[in-house]
């Protein structure tokens, strides 16, 4: 495991306190948890628990109090990052897929996606050709130039899928990416999930709370009281119609 | 790297564009106040320019003719024709009144001048009809902006003028159009009295014993021919002769004819420093106070545009987008509503300055200078949007 963790990501020990003295609230007691290249699995726990706090910390949104996270080979705060090199992780090294697509409504879905190694500095034509790659690959490329607001709730969320792995990053962290779908978009979702996390060897982390797609996970992290345990799933494989 | 700020007002292009137009309409607004001031200022010179003279010889101690009310005798003029460097000197009066046509009336400055050809002092410098007044009565010559035609009779108190010539651009300080009468008829205008007063004043003289003494007959008939005839004028205007400068002819009129003298710098200062200022500073505050709404309501809709965009600008920062990019996206975004805003605002003015019943005079400086101070308010008026947009926590984005 250690060795496939090259590219993942692992975190030990990881805290949060919120406030200080009596107000203090811990979120995070400890967390433990390492993802593999290639690899999804599930975080998932009741309301409270810690799970958007892991988020953030995973995400390089807020810091953490204490323990440590490792990218790849790096240690992220270690007091060394800048918020400008937070930002540059954000961007280059982390994907993000939220519960709702949150696409740029006034890009088209070509842009949407393009628009991440345009901020990297790549240019316009390279950027826009990779998203076209990545639409074809998550069978939305007929519809690179319609607006958001012209798209399905599946569509929109293979959009977000597509501009949260654009450019590459190890690690993609996904915050209930399924919750506004039904049963056959939501596991539809999970499987581009699973096949892109294999195809471009990322470490993918959903959050959710979502029965219809916890038994597809291997691996699920079960999140109480700031803490984590790790348990075996059942790893249903689901395959979509022609997919 | 794609323009944010260009997509996003090309997708919510309708919004922008009536936002833009309520706004330039506004714009529209200022500039035309502006016009409005830069047109009482060419009406003050166009009324100088216009009146042909170098030098305005006014009563002692007044701002005559047209700031104060100035009173001169009417042979004055002659002894001010024989000082050194005088060319041509005249005679003229000016009344603001009412001049009726039928059964409307216009508001106008009855001007009288002596009949003379173009190029006398006071005579209406250019016609675009008809001819100068040439007879000593019952002629006039009329501005076109009073809406008289030749050959109409016009009521000037009441006495009748036909129109004989027309003209243009010959308006009072305060913008009302002139009226040319013969001198004559001016004077009797300004100081005549309705019958009943005259016969009040004959009897209240008559009964003056002071005007009845015995031995010495026809006094009283003297006098009151004296109170029937009106010997003033309001100003002399003066040509120098060529090559004399008007200061200096100027200065030995008032050394001994004891008279004020105006030359045309010093008669400008008058209209537009005195005369007019009240006027400029109350349009003065209206542009202040449109520049303030002007960018509130910028900074009102930019801030409301920002913060109906806050998930996405989390969304933007949580990808990575740098501060100054997102900074840049709320500027340009305002700078392209002032842009819009200008726009309309400068085609409004134009297309609505020659209905006003006074003269609008857009200046493309004060065009210029319009849309460099509209480009500042946007970018103070994105200041707000911005710092609520920065203060954005990309967090915002993930749930929890």
């Amino acid at each position: 495991m250690a060795d496939m963790l090259g590219k993942g990501i692992r975190i030990e020990g990881l805290r949060k306190r919120y406030g200080k003295g009596d107000t203090a609230v811990d979120a995070l007691k400890g967390v433990d948890m390492q993802v593999a290249p290639g690899e999804v699995v599930g975080l998932i726990g009741p309301s409270g628990s810690g799970k958007s706090t892991l988020l953030k910390c995973l995400g390089a949104v807020i810091e953490p109090t204490g323990g440590r996270m490792t990218l790849g080979e790096e240690v992220i705060y270690d007091n060394r990052w800048t918020t400008a090199d937070l930002r540059a992780l954000r961007r280059d090294r982390i994907g993000f897929v939220f519960q709702a697509p949150y696409l740029i409504p006034f890009l088209d879905v070509t842009d949407n996606v393009a628009l991440l190694p345009m901020l990297a500095g790549r240019s316009n034509a390279e950027s826009r050709k990779r998203a076209l790659e990545l639409l074809e690959a998550l069978d939305v490329a007929h519809r690179a130039k319609a607006m958001p607001s012209q798209l399905s709730g599946g569509e929109q969320q293979r959009v977000a899928i597509a501009r949260a792995l654009v450019n590459r990053p190890p690690v993609i962290l996904a915050d209930e990416p399924t919750a506004p779908l039904d049963s056959e978009r939501a596991l539809a979702v999970i499987h581009i999930l699973n096949r892109m996390a294999r195809q471009y060897e990322t470490a993918i982390i959903v959050v959710t709370h979502d029965e219809k797609i916890i038994p597809t996970f291997k691996r699920i992290y079960h999140i109480r009281d700031g803490k984590t345990q790790e348990e075996a799933g059942e790893g249903r494989v689901f395959e979509p119609d022609g997919g | 790297m794609i323009s944010l700020a260009g997509r996003d007002i090309l997708h919510a292009w309708g919004k922008f564009v009536f936002t833009g137009v309520g706004l330039g309409l506004l714009i529209g607004v200022t500039l035309t106040m502006a016009g409005v001031y830069r047109g009482m200022v060419d009406d003050a010179k166009v009324l100088l320019d216009n009146s042909g003279a170098d030098l305005w010889v006014v009563q002692q101690d007044t701002l005559g003719p047209y700031a104060e009310p100035s009173s001169l005798y009417d042979d004055v003029y002659r002894t001010i024709l024989g000082m050194p460097g005088v060319g041509r000197a005249a005679n003229v009066t000016y009344l603001t009144m009412q001049v009726r046509l039928g059964e409307r009336d216009v508001r106008a400055m009855v001007v009288g001048v002596v009949p003379g050809g173009t190029g006398e002092p006071g005579q209406p410098v250019y016609l675009i009809a008809g001819r100068q007044i040439t007879r000593s009565h019952y002629e006039a010559v009329a501005d076109i902006a009073t809406g008289f035609k030749l050959g109409e009779r016009i009521q000037i108190r009441r006495n009748h003028y036909t129109v004989v010539g027309l003209t243009r651009r010959m308006v009072s300080s305060g913008g009302d159009p002139m009226v040319f009468i013969p001198l004559k008829d001016a004077q009797e205008a300004q100081f005549l009295k309705d019958n009943d007063a005259i016969v009040q004043q004959r009897r209240r003289t008559a009964a003056n014993p002071a005007f009845n003494r015995p031995g010495t007959p026809g006094l009283l008939d003297a006098v009151i021919a004296s109170q029937s005839v009106n010997p003033y004028i309001n100003a002399v205007l003066v040509q120098v002769k060529p090559g004399f400068i008007p200061e200096a002819v100027a200065e030995p009129i008032r050394r001994w004819k004891h008279l004020q003298v105006y030359t045309r710098a010093q008669m400008e200062e008058i209209l537009i420093g005195k005369l007019i200022a009240t006027a400029a500073k109350q349009i003065g505050m209206f542009l202040v106070i449109l520049a303030i709404v002007s960018a509130a309501i910028v900074a009102f809709i930019i801030y409301t545009l920002t913060l109906g965009k806050i998930r996405e600008i989390a969304v933007l920062k949580l990808i990575g987008t740098r501060n100054r990019t997102i900074a840049g996206m709320i500027l340009q975004q305002a700078l392209g509503l002032g842009m819009i805003g200008f726009v309309v605002g400068k085609i409004a003015a134009t297309f609505w300055a020659p209905i006003f019943p006074k003269y609008v005079l857009l200046e493309p400086g004060d065009s210029v200078r319009g849309f460099i101070a509209v480009m500042v308010i946007c970018v103070l008026a994105s200041v707000l949007a911005i710092r609520a947009a920065l203060k954005v926590d990309p967090a915002e984005a993930i749930g929890g």
